[in-house]
């Protein structure tokens, strides 16, 4: 069975790659995630606020205190050379670019377009393929209209293709009120690829020390949902490769995104849940499915069933919740 | 070819560097053992040391030293002699007590005629108070070993000297001493010329090294080194060293003789200066002599028949070098020791000059006509001044018929009138030298900026560079001094910078606290930090202020360096601003030039950090200039502000006369008269130094408030209080002052306030980020929230002193063994020096709240003595009947024995005083008597009828003429329970006085041991102790330490009778409190091993709590006591009273700069060295189980742990 698919102009060898998340985090779990066919790795991100603060942290700890008794002008050795957190992490890319024999992507979070964008620069030179944008932006202002936030992301995509030669995909939030119209704006302002979406870290509430805690949910297969209509309306419509994440647990999970035009599907939750072999065994049904029912290739698969494929297109749209609705009624 | 004709002319290059790291650079280039612990003013040669060997760099024969930090000074003495033995290269540096710690190694090492040489940065030796500063007690403490002492005086004498040492010490086989003067010369960063590893190499010999190592012990050509000798052959043995001292001289002269050909620099054992025909010369050594030169310089271009004679080698003395280097024309000399030795016929190097010049004379050998008149004194004990003027006054003396001798000079001697007058208008400072004075925060970066401006004059222009700075005697908002000096010569004034012709004020509080233009000249400048522009300025400004701007014609410039701050991102730090606006005022460099260096250095300070840190402070540089003014200043001082008192008038008088002055920065002026002749100081005087440094002070909001006093509790400095009173006290109150009722059934009807002390608090936060009530409407808003200090500064001051006047709560009535009810009890101690948001003193205060009034306390060298004992305010106190902690600090590695030491005088004025009660029953009353001798003082009741039965006694016995009585009305108050509390850091209980610890708890005495464990020695500026976690980055372990934290408290209940707690207030402070309780109650040795947070771990100190309680919730510090009186009743003695690591430590460690740096500097070590910490945490855990019987098999389970 012919698994191959392309993303980003990158042949892979089949649909699957892990998404950004602890597992990119040690070159072993990456060894293990090849081992088990991962097709590509999106490394773990590497954030604007670790770029602009990890510096000014560092700086300010060291400083603090200093210079103020005369027993103890400072508090730490002065090492030569620092390795900050940005720079070890283009390191550790270029480690792993050496040690594995699929492609890298270097993962950028961030929201706007400052310093930190010089990193994408560098992750080229370390070695990366390509580069996801993970853009994580609430807009909180209620004084910024939804056209500036939007012009963002443009302008952040712009400043990082400025700066790179490789691919870049840009990863988002389904949260816009015209998605196909930002989809399309990313398109031509030269994305090469749309991640579809970004699982946003939702808060929780400690309600016995009532603070408010991070708390990180895995997804379940229920989440695939969104992205399957989306991706499913864009395809045809963009020219980017299309990668779906969210939910991504089983090769039902997998052909149903190829079906509706993902070039790649992205995996974490369940790489969290089930360890990287959980590749091979979601490959192996994948193959299996295809030889069941008797398709021949990935590439053959791809889209057939996005919005522009099926029969009755408004499915993807708001008649098919009225429909659903009229039976429940 | 002769010295006369030798000068090198290679190009080297020029540093500026102080002198620790001058002396440092030479030791590390020509050793491959070196053995460091930490002291003052030395610790920083200890420092450069481990991390050059950290980062690889060698020696000059291409290997990487090996650098080891020993438990003490003997230690690394010991490790020093034993690496010499084996025929390594090696060394050590110390300072005072510490040199006084390697005594015994020294005469040993010199005895046995090795080659080596020990680097010092002379300090005070402690005597009726410690003292970091600089004068030579101690080195002079070892004239006896057999050491050649060899003296240097200035930055570059310091390189050139701890080379010259380390060759003529090969050379020679005499051990050598190269001392200079702590602070003075160990601090000061001065421009110098750096030494080649080509000059070093030539300068060792290599023959020297090989014959160093053939002497070596070696099992293949074994010898024996040591032996014991009997009065037959000692004596001959011992002479038998003579020619190498006899020798010792000429190789150093010759060595710098050597040196001079290849350097250029020309040094001689006794070098002269001034005029070729003085008749009147002072003899010393030291920095002194670089400020006495200048004087002579002087005076000398006036006429004058002066001179100077500087000793560089003191030891070996060489009487013939000595007289042939004054000039033959001398008849009066003064010679000035920087020590004092109270009973000796004069000091140490007058009674050699004398000696040298009798037994010159005598054996004919002397080239002088007659022996001159000698006279001696002292000056600059403990870095006191030492100035051009006293150089002169001292001069002037030799001019009199009668002059003074064992004078002194720098002080006001008005008991014994030894002291000299000087003139303090005379100046010997050239009008082209820069001298600029800055007062800063520590906090606002104005030191290091300076050190910056140094390097920048010293490396971008001709300009010779010299800087020092002084520092506050407090760890909190403190004031620094910096002075520097730019001029087109050498820079030989070695004293504080008293004629500024540029004067910078970087903090606009100062200018109500401190005359900042006092040491300005006329037509000076002065540069002020001012929220107010240059048009509002002048009505704000203090009047002594405007009267020195008016009166001295200074040109005035402000700038809002504030809000170019914040602007730029560069939140409270105006460093950069201020340094481009000194830059830029003074002329020292070309405008754009200045501004090009400013940056480069910028880049060169923090571009290691990333290059956000240097964006922000270019962008700060960029915009000062538009925002700096010059200010038109009236003819005339026109303002009302004046400079408030520095005590309250109602102050005690010794605070008047004494500590007012001390605060004021004038303490200089205090005469010996007004000085306490033996070391005792009032306790209780911080309460009078209001230092109002904190910006923000918490404020109570009673309908949120749940009465759990957990704010009172974690307060570093008792500047939040709580009091449960009668509600009719409040008629009295100020009508801002809060109260509510309180809530328990204890204190019914009764009213309850917190309240902040607004001019003592340091604004940290521990409180409010303590404080677990939280608003029903809005949870940011809690029972305690920090509000901007100035505008109810006022307010908060009366209700402060209202609630003070409130009556404290009897201690009878207080539920002690909670949280809650401890907080009611009064802490005396209050107020300290410690660093905003310390984690040690809240642990000191709750000693004192719950035992105070009964407490004696033997304070180890360290923070805890520092904040609890340096001058000019301590904060020890008194309740209102005039009891509280008595305490006093010993040595830094004696302090469980010194402690010990008052538990047995204790003990026995105890059962002396019973046997005198016995034996004066009938006087005393039978009843009495017995009820005296049988008394329960398990409790407070108990120990306040105690109490009340010595008052009756005394009055009984009041007035009987009987010498029994009397005896026992002297030690009558020792039946009253006395608790000893011996307290200090893990410096000392798990490193240097380890051994005096163990055997104090081996003793079985009734102590208690509180060890304030911050893991580090942070007095010190962080160097790494035994307690340091494994995977720390601190000092001296710059590559992260690779070893586990020793369990001190595990060692400590092997004995089994020892009651052992470890505790972190944090995490569990019901268990804190629970531990101090048993802890004083046991009768026999108690030891609390208390977390302690500490701004030498780099974290947000405002949440130090919340790392305390992430290090036991992580298994980092897992929490027990151990109480040997549950053994006797049968049950397990051990309570583990922490649960299980249920985060993984990193979560605990990913808070913490000491364990982040590691990371960033050496990735893959610090992934090693994690997983064993982590791996330290589960067999730490499992052992701990295994002790509380919860371990899967073990049968007993534990009691309930409270608070958990």
């Amino acid at each position: 069975m012919d698994l191959k698919t392309t993303y980003l102009g990158l042949k892979l060898k089949n649909p699957i790659v892990p998404s950004a998340s602890p597992l990119s985090r040690n070159l072993d779990s990456m060894k293990r995630l090849e081992d088990a066919g991962a097709a590509a790795i999106v490394m773990y991100s590497l954030f604007e606020e670790q770029v602009e603060h990890e510096a000014a942290e560092l700086e300010h700890y060291l400083a603090h205190g200093t210079h103020s008794y005369a027993e103890s002008l400072s508090y730490f050795p002065t090492p030569g050379e620092y390795n900050l957190g940005p720079d070890q992490y283009v390191e550790f890319l270029h480690q792993a670019t050496q040690s594995l024999g699929i492609p890298v992507i270097g993962s950028l979070n961030g929201i706007s377009a400052g310093g930190w964008i010089d990193y994408a620069k560098k992750m080229e030179q370390a070695g990366a393929d390509a580069i996801e944008l993970n853009i994580y932006y609430i807009p909180t202002d209620p004084n910024l209209i939804s056209q500036e936030v939007e012009d963002r992301y443009v302008s952040v995509l712009h400043a990082v293709k400025r700066a790179v030669n490789i691919p870049v995909a840009v990863k988002l939030s389904p949260y816009f009120s015209s998605f196909a119209n930002v989809a399309v704006r990313l398109d031509r302002a030269g994305a090469n690829g749309l991640v579809l979406f970004n699982r946003f870290y939702q808060p929780d509430l400690d309600l016995e020390a009532l603070d408010v805690v991070p708390n990180v949910l895995l997804s379940t297969s229920d989440a695939i949902r969104l992205p399957l209509r989306w991706i499913a309306i864009l395809h045809g419509m963009v020219k980017t490769s299309l990668a779906a994440t969210s939910g991504i647990h089983t090769a039902q999970d997998v052909i149903k995104m190829i079906m509706v035009g993902a070039d790649v599907t992205m995996m974490c939750s369940a790489l969290l849940k089930h360890g990287p072999k959980l590749i091979t065994t979601v490959l192996d049904d994948v193959n299996k499915w295809m030889v069941e029912h008797e398709y021949l290739s990935v590439e053959q698969m791809k889209g057939s069933m996005s919005q522009a494929s099926v029969a009755d297109p408004s499915a993807f749209e708001r008649a098919q919740y009225m429909k659903a609705l009229n039976r429940f009624q | 070819m002769s010295d006369e004709e030798a000068v090198s002319t290679k190009q080297r290059q020029m540093v500026t560097i102080d002198g620790n790291e001058a002396a440092a650079y030479v030791a590390h280039k020509t050793n491959e053992v070196i053995a460091i612990y930490p002291i003052t003013p030395s610790s920083p040669m200890g420092e450069w040391s481990d991390e050059w060997s950290a980062q690889g760099k060698t020696n000059i024969w291409g290997t990487v030293p090996f650098v080891i930090e020993m438990q003490s000074e003997g230690g690394a003495a010991g490790a020093v002699h034993g690496a010499l033995q084996t025929g390594a290269l090696s060394t050590t540096f110390t300072s005072s007590q510490g040199l006084l710690l390697m005594i015994p190694n020294m005469f040993k090492i010199a005895g046995e005629l090795t080659s080596t040489v020990f680097h010092v940065a002379a300090r005070t030796v402690a005597t009726h108070a410690l003292s970091i500063f600089g004068d030579h007690s101690d080195v002079m403490a070892v004239r006896s070993t057999g050491w050649a002492m060899l003296a240097s005086n200035s930055i570059q004498e310091i390189m050139d000297f701890a080379l010259i040492a380390q060759a003529a010490t090969l050379a020679s086989r005499v051990s050598f001493v190269h001392f200079f003067d702590g602070f003075r010369s160990s601090h000061e960063v001065m421009k110098i010329e750096e030494l080649a590893d080509d000059d070093i190499r030539q300068m060792l010999d290599d023959e020297l090294i090989r014959q160093h190592r053939a002497r070596a012990l070696s099992p293949e050509n074994p010898v024996l080194r040591g032996s014991a000798q009997n009065p037959d052959v000692f004596f001959q043995a011992r002479e038998a060293v003579n020619p190498y001292y006899l020798a010792c001289p000429a190789i150093v002269q010759k060595t710098m003789d050597k040196f001079a050909r290849m350097v250029g620099r020309r040094y001689k054992l006794f070098q002269y200066v001034g005029a070729p025909d003085a008749e009147r010369v002072i003899v010393m050594m030291g920095s002194g002599a670089e400020t006495a030169h200048e004087a002579v310089d002087y005076l000398v271009a006036r006429g004058e028949k002066v001179g100077l004679l500087k000793v560089r080698l003191f030891r070996p003395f060489a009487v013939e070098y000595f007289v042939n280097a004054l000039p033959t024309t001398v008849k009066n000399i003064a010679v000035l020791d920087r020590t004092k030795e109270p009973g000796a016929v004069g000091e140490p190097l007058y009674v050699d000059v004398i000696t040298a010049l009798n037994e010159s004379m005598a054996s004919g050998a002397s080239p002088l006509r007659s022996i001159p008149r000698v006279i001696g004194g002292r000056y600059a004990l403990s870095s006191k001044e030492f100035t051009p003027t006293m150089a002169k006054a001292v001069l002037d003396e030799l001019k009199k018929d009668k002059p003074k001798n064992h004078f002194t000079v720098g002080i006001n001697d008005d008991v014994t009138n030894t002291s000299l007058e000087y003139d303090p208008e005379f100046s010997v400072e050239p009008d082209d030298v820069v001298r600029a004075l800055f007062f800063g925060l520590g906090a606002d970066g104005t030191v290091g900026a300076n050190k910056n401006s140094i390097k920048i004059i010293g490396e971008d222009t001709e300009f010779y560079a010299q800087g020092y700075f002084v520092y506050d005697s407090k760890k909190s908002g403190t004031t620094t001094v910096s002075h520097l000096r730019f001029g087109p010569r050498p820079i030989h004034s070695t004293y504080l910078v008293n004629r500024a012709n540029f004067v910078a004020c970087h903090q606009w509080f100062f200018l109500e606290k401190l005359d900042v233009l006092k040491e300005a000249v006329p037509g000076g400048t002065f540069l002020l930090n001012s929220i107010y522009g240059p048009d509002e300025v002048w009505e704000k400004l203090p009047l002594h202020i405007q009267r020195g701007l008016v009166e001295k014609k200074l040109k005035f410039y402000v700038i809002d360096g504030y809000k170019v701050a914040q602007q730029t991102g560069m939140g409270a730090r105006v460093n950069t601003i201020m340094q481009t606006c000194f830059f830029a005022i003074s002329g020292v460099l070309p405008r754009d030039q200045a501004i090009a260096a400013i940056k480069r250095a910028i880049e060169k300070t923090y571009g290691r950090k990333g290059a956000e840190v240097v964006k922000k402070n270019f962008a700060a540089v960029d915009q000062t200039l538009a925002n700096l003014f010059e200010v038109k200043v009236p003819d005339k001082a026109t303002s009302t502000i004046q400079m408030p008192p520095m005590v309250a008038p109602e102050a005690p008088e010794f605070v008047q006369m004494v500590t007012a002055k001390i605060i004021a920065g004038e303490g200089d002026e205090l005469p010996v008269s007004l000085m306490p002749k033996d070391g005792t100081f009032p306790t209780g005087t911080a309460q009078w130094e209001k230092r109002n440094i904190a910006l923000e002070i918490p404020v109570w909001e009673q309908e949120i408030c749940i009465q759990c006093n957990k704010c009172v509790l974690v307060c570093p400095h008792a500047a939040i209080r709580v009091k449960v009173y009668d509600p009719a006290h409040l008629a009295k109150g100020p009508a801002t002052f809060k109260s509510m009722d309180y809530k328990g059934t204890e204190y019914k009807g009764m009213k309850y306030t917190i309240q902040v002390a607004p001019e003592d608090c340091t604004g940290c936060e521990l409180c409010v980020e303590f404080c677990p009530a939280k608003s029903k409407t809005q949870v940011k808003v809690k029972a305690i929230n920090m509000k901007p200090q100035p505008p109810i500064r006022e307010q908060e001051r009366v209700n402060y002193s209202f609630f003070l006047d409130l009556p404290e709560v009897d201690r009878r009535t207080v539920k002690v063994d909670t949280v809650k009810g401890s907080q009611f009890l009064q802490p005396l101690f209050e107020y300290s020096g410690a660093c905003s948001g310390c984690g040690e003193t809240p642990y000191v205060k709750l000693v004192s709240q719950l035992f105070g009034d009964r407490t004696v306390v033997a304070n180890a060298t360290g923070c805890s003595s520092i904040y609890g004992g340096n001058l000019p305010t301590t904060p020890w106190t008194t309740n209102a009947e005039g009891r509280g902690p008595a305490w006093s600090n010993s040595l830094f590695e004696d302090n469980a024995e010194f402690g010990l030491g008052m538990r047995l005088t204790i003990d026995k004025l105890t059962e002396l005083a019973k046997e005198l009660v016995q034996k004066l029953a009938n006087q005393i009353g039978p009843e009495l008597a017995k009820a005296m001798l049988e008394a329960d003082q398990s409790d407070e009741a108990g120990i306040y009828e105690q109490r009340e039965r010595v008052k009756i006694l005394k009055q009984r016995l009041d007035g009987m003429n009987v010498p029994e009585v009397k005896n026992l009305l002297s030690i009558v108050d020792n039946l009253v329970k006395r608790s000893v509390w011996i307290m200090g850091g893990d410096g000392w209980a798990y490193d240097i006085g380890y051994g005096g610890l163990d055997h104090v708890l081996a003793t079985g005495r009734n102590v208690n041991i509180l060890v304030l464990d911050t893991e580090v020695y942070s007095n010190t500026g962080g160097q790494m102790s035994k307690a340091t976690f494994r995977s720390a980055i601190a000092k001296f372990a710059a590559a992260g330490k690779p070893t586990q934290k020793k369990d001190l408290a595990l060692m400590a209940l092997t004995y089994g009778n020892v009651y052992v707690a470890k505790v972190a207030m944090g995490a569990n402070d019901a268990q804190t409190v629970r531990a101090f309780l048993e802890a004083e109650a046991y009768d026999g040795p108690s030891l609390i091993i208390a977390y302690s947070h500490c701004i030498a771990h780099g974290i947000d100190m405002a949440k130090g709590m919340t790392n305390q309680k992430l290090a036991v919730e992580t298994g980092y510090f897992p929490l027990f006591r151990y109480n040997p009186l549950l053994a006797k009743e049968g049950k397990n003695p051990f309570k583990l009273d922490s649960k299980a690591p249920k985060q993984p430590l990193r979560d605990f460690t990913s808070l913490e700069t000491r364990f982040n740096m590691l990371d960033k500097i050496y990735p893959e070590r610090a992934k090693e060295l994690s997983a064993l910490a982590v791996e330290d945490i589960r067999r730490t855990w499992e052992l701990y189980e295994q002790f509380a019987g919860t371990r899967e098999g073990a049968k007993e389970k534990t009691e309930t742990t409270p608070g958990t």
